[in-house]
């Protein structure tokens, strides 16, 4: 009986290991990228690069968790730099013009939200491959923000929202927090509710998560709703970095979104794919970026060394997994 | 030249293992020219692992392999082919976007003069061997337009065409009806006559008998015998097979059947059936039977709410209940197990335990909190109960062999407390053990008040299994028949469309 006990908690902790692995496998290179760079340069371990460190990757990350969860749906989701764009010019806007900060805010998240319903009506009810729903949305927004804005920057927004990306809470940027705060919702969302669930089962088994009475529709129109909220917060957080809104802003955040879910062990067939996973790929890329730049590494050298990274580990979990 | 071997295909002593398994234990296998040799175990006796070596999938640890008596290093697929050793499988190899002609001569396209592809000639040959095989498909056409029988055609002409010495067949009926059936058995019967060694491999034991010159029965990686058909009886086979004598595997207890609570009125899907009517009795197991296609799975889909129905009634504890989607089917008490377990049954990339739990989330689940440790019970306690094979239950369901990934199947619906079981060709790729021990399940179920639908084109399981039994041919009811009226004879005429 006691043997019997032994081998199943032995089983379990090995089972444990085993979905840690991947993660497990990323904080080792990350630990390798913070001894390279900060043995190398004298400035990156200091407490102000780490805090712009965080700030820079924050916004990435946040981004990076809304694709994870289309991700894990089977789809994708190419719009998510234009809705960064689109919230950012809308808050501009109504900043700019005197209406109050949660005004401004709620607008934004409701037409991010709006982007988020189409590309999901398109994926379920129009059956249009996720990629190219994406992609008309993508491009779609980005011509709007542009012809509302006149391809101009807006300007002129209260000191007191720009203060917000350099603000501080508890001695941590309030980007940051901002971050950390959606990563423990989503993670609580994917380990505890039957949405979070029910993206797993649908982007393993389509066909078994309909016959099981899975609510198919309200899985997808999910996971791209989400998605765009999340980059609707996302893109009003940069705007606030920025002091402005730009049009352009977000444009090929899609890539470094998908980059960090899929370094982080999530497969582009679905099904597969975890939180903590999508936040150390989000970190790694960016300590890459921040590192190379202080140690003055030719920019496309470091896009190589960051082409080649994210290749790299995909291959390696691969071979782990098989 | 005179014939300087005895034996096509000669395996001696062949061992392989795997990290941490024994896969084989030196096991010998002889095929001779000409004949028919079944391969037959349960799942994980090591038949695949055996065709595999000989396909070049995998290599061997240990032992010897010789071809036409000349010892051979298989080294890879390409080899293998080379060698004259082909495979046909159930799902079809072939590329689905090319020809009938590109697929015969793929990888080695014959050239004309001005070093262009020379079509004239492989749709000529391709023509020649087709015919050869009575079989009449137009070389131009694509192969994904073709059914899944005259692919599996299309594949043994590619091996004629490349002079396979030996051809294996791994459970190349299971997708096939009765004629094609037939049809096959006459291709192979020509492959005979050519001096093709074949072997055969089909957890359907009649066919065994009625093809099979010898059999080689596999245990557990080590060899149990090789006999010759004609010496034994099937169930001599069967308990060679599972080790242990086996009674009727299809006695059951049934029940008394109650009142009705399954009716069905002139249900319609114009493609796909046409008034059907039917009542189905509580603790009753009743059987759908007709070939593929002929509209079985879509019926109960219907009934289930995953696809909708054009006319007619279906009725529920005397409710109507016609139900547009499978949320509605599951509410109601209806439970689904699908015919083809990978896409439709299972979640392959998730836990035993997210399975489990995927239809009755509700249960575990507390103020929309999902708590994972009574889902971790619920799981455990039905694999228990079902006696499920795997360490624990946070096992990838992709690792578990097919019986129990349909016990895994099972107990998603048992965790929902559903009442009516449909179980859509429940066995297709399980082997004997872990099918006698679904019938056991059937029993459990309908002792418990449960009633099951049950689906099959495997005539001796319906008759086996059910009380009374709705035999269809092509859409059409053809009768509905009480368990004294089962006839082999009488049932199958009525699957073909005879009265």
């Amino acid at each position: 009986m006691s043997v019997n006990t032994q081998k199943k908690d032995i089983n379990r902790l090995r089972l444990f290991s085993g979905s840690l692995k991947t993660e497990l496998f990323l904080v080792i290179i990350l630990i390798i990228l913070f001894v390279v760079f900060s043995t190398t340069s004298d400035v990156f371990f200091k407490f102000d690069n780490l805090k712009t460190l965080l700030r820079q990757t924050s916004i990435y990350g946040i981004v990076a968790i809304g694709m994870l969860f289309v991700i894990t749906s089977s789809g994708i989701d190419l719009s998510v730099g234009s809705v960064i764009g689109l919230s950012g010019v809308i808050t501009a806007i109504c900043l700019s013009r005197g209406l109050p900060l949660p005004i401004a805010i709620i607008l934004s998240l409701v037409l991010s939200a709006a982007v988020g319903l189409v590309n999901g009506a398109l994926v379920h009810d129009g059956k249009v491959p996720p990629f190219i729903a994406t992609m008309g949305t993508m491009t779609v927004v980005r011509a709007l923000i542009m012809l509302i804005t006149g391809a101009k920057m807006i300007s002129g927004l209260p000191k007191a929202f720009k203060g917000l990306a350099q603000m501080n809470v508890i001695g941590l940027p309030f980007l940051f927090v901002a971050w950390f705060i959606i990563i423990l919702i989503a993670w609580f969302i994917t380990k505890k509710t039957v949405f979070g669930r029910n993206i797993f089962a649908y982007g393993s088994n389509k066909e078994a998560a309909r016959l099981s009475g899975i609510n198919v529709r309200t899985t997808i129109y999910g996971v791209y709703i989400f998605s765009s909220v999340i980059c609707g917060i996302a893109g009003i957080l940069l705007t606030a970095r920025l002091g402005n809104g730009v049009p352009t802003a977000g444009d090929g955040y899609e890539l470094d979104a998908i980059a960090a879910a899929v370094v982080g062990g999530a497969s582009l067939d679905g099904g597969e794919g975890s939180v903590i996973g999508a936040v150390l790929g989000a970190i790694i890329m960016a300590t890459l970026r921040q590192g190379g730049t202080l140690l003055g590494i030719n920019s496309f050298i470091l896009e190589i060394i960051i082409g080649s990274l994210i290749v790299i580990a995909v291959l390696l979990d691969k071979m782990r997994k098989h | 030249m005179p014939v300087q071997y005895e034996n096509v295909v000669e395996m001696k002593g062949i061992t392989k293992e795997f990290p941490g398994v024994k896969a084989l234990t030196e096991v010998d296998l002889e095929i001779r020219p000409g004949e028919v040799h079944a391969l037959v175990g349960e799942n994980g006796a090591g038949k695949s692992t055996i065709i595999k070596i000989l396909m070049g999938v995998y290599t061997k640890s240990s032992g010897q392999i010789r071809v036409e008596g000349r010892k051979v290093e298989i080294k890879s697929p390409l080899h293998a082919q080379e060698l004259g050793l082909g495979a046909v499988y159930q799902d079809v190899n072939l590329a689905q976007h090319l020809s009938v002609a590109e697929n015969f001569f793929m990888g080695q396209m014959p050239k004309n003069k001005l070093g262009m592809i020379d079509y004239q000639r492989m749709y000529l040959e391709t023509k020649e061997i087709m015919d050869s095989m009575e079989i009449h498909v137009d070389p131009r056409i694509i192969v994904g337009s073709l059914s899944v029988a005259q692919q599996e055609m299309v594949t043994i002409g590619k091996m004629l065409h490349r002079k396979a010495k030996l051809v294996i067949f791994d459970e190349p009926t299971a997708l096939l009806t009765n004629d094609e059936t037939e049809q096959l058995f006459k291709i192979i019967h020509m492959l005979k006559e050519k001096n093709v060694g074949i072997i055969y491999i089909s957890h359907r034991i009649e066919e065994i008998f009625h093809i099979c010159d010898r059999a080689t029965v596999l245990k557990d990686g080590v060899k149990v015998d090789t006999v010759c058909t004609r010496d034994i009886t099937e169930s001599d086979l069967i308990s060679m097979m599972v080790g242990r004598d086996v009674a009727d595997m299809y006695e059951i207890e049934h029940e008394k059947p109650g009142e009705v609570i399954l009716k069905v009125e002139n249900l319609t899907r114009k493609e796909a059936f046409k008034n059907i009517n039917f009542e189905v009795k509580k603790g009753e197991i009743f059987g759908l039977f007709g070939l593929v296609g002929s509209g079985r799975t879509e019926i109960v889909r219907s009934i289930f709410g995953a696809d909708l129905k054009e006319e007619g009634n279906v009725y529920l504890y005397d409710e109507k209940a016609d139900f547009t989607s499978p949320s509605q089917g599951i509410h109601a008490g209806l439970a689904l197990i699908p015919e083809n377990r990978k896409e439709q049954g299972i979640a392959l990339g998730l836990s035993i335990a997210t399975n489990t739990n995927m239809v009755a989330i509700d249960k575990i689940t507390r103020f929309g909190v999902i708590n994972n440790k009574k889902g971790i019970e619920v799981a455990e306690k039905f694999r228990e109960k079902l006696r499920t094979k795997a360490p624990t239950v946070h096992q990838l369901v992709k690792n578990l062999s097919g019986g129990n990934q349909q016990k895994v199947v099972i107990s998603k619906w048992l965790a929902k407390g559903s009442d009516i079981f449909i179980f859509d060709e429940p066995t297709t790729g399980v082997d004997v053990g872990a099918k006698m021990e679904i019938y056991k399940i059937f029993e459990t179920l309908i002792k418990e008040g449960k009633t099951i639908i049950i689906i099959s084109s495997y005539l001796p399981e319906v008759i086996g299994l059910a009380d009374r039994m709705l035999i269809m041919y092509e859409g059409r009811q053809m009768s509905i028949l009480q368990r004294e009226e089962f006839q082999d004879e009488k049932i199958l005429r009525l699957a073909s469309g005879i009265q």
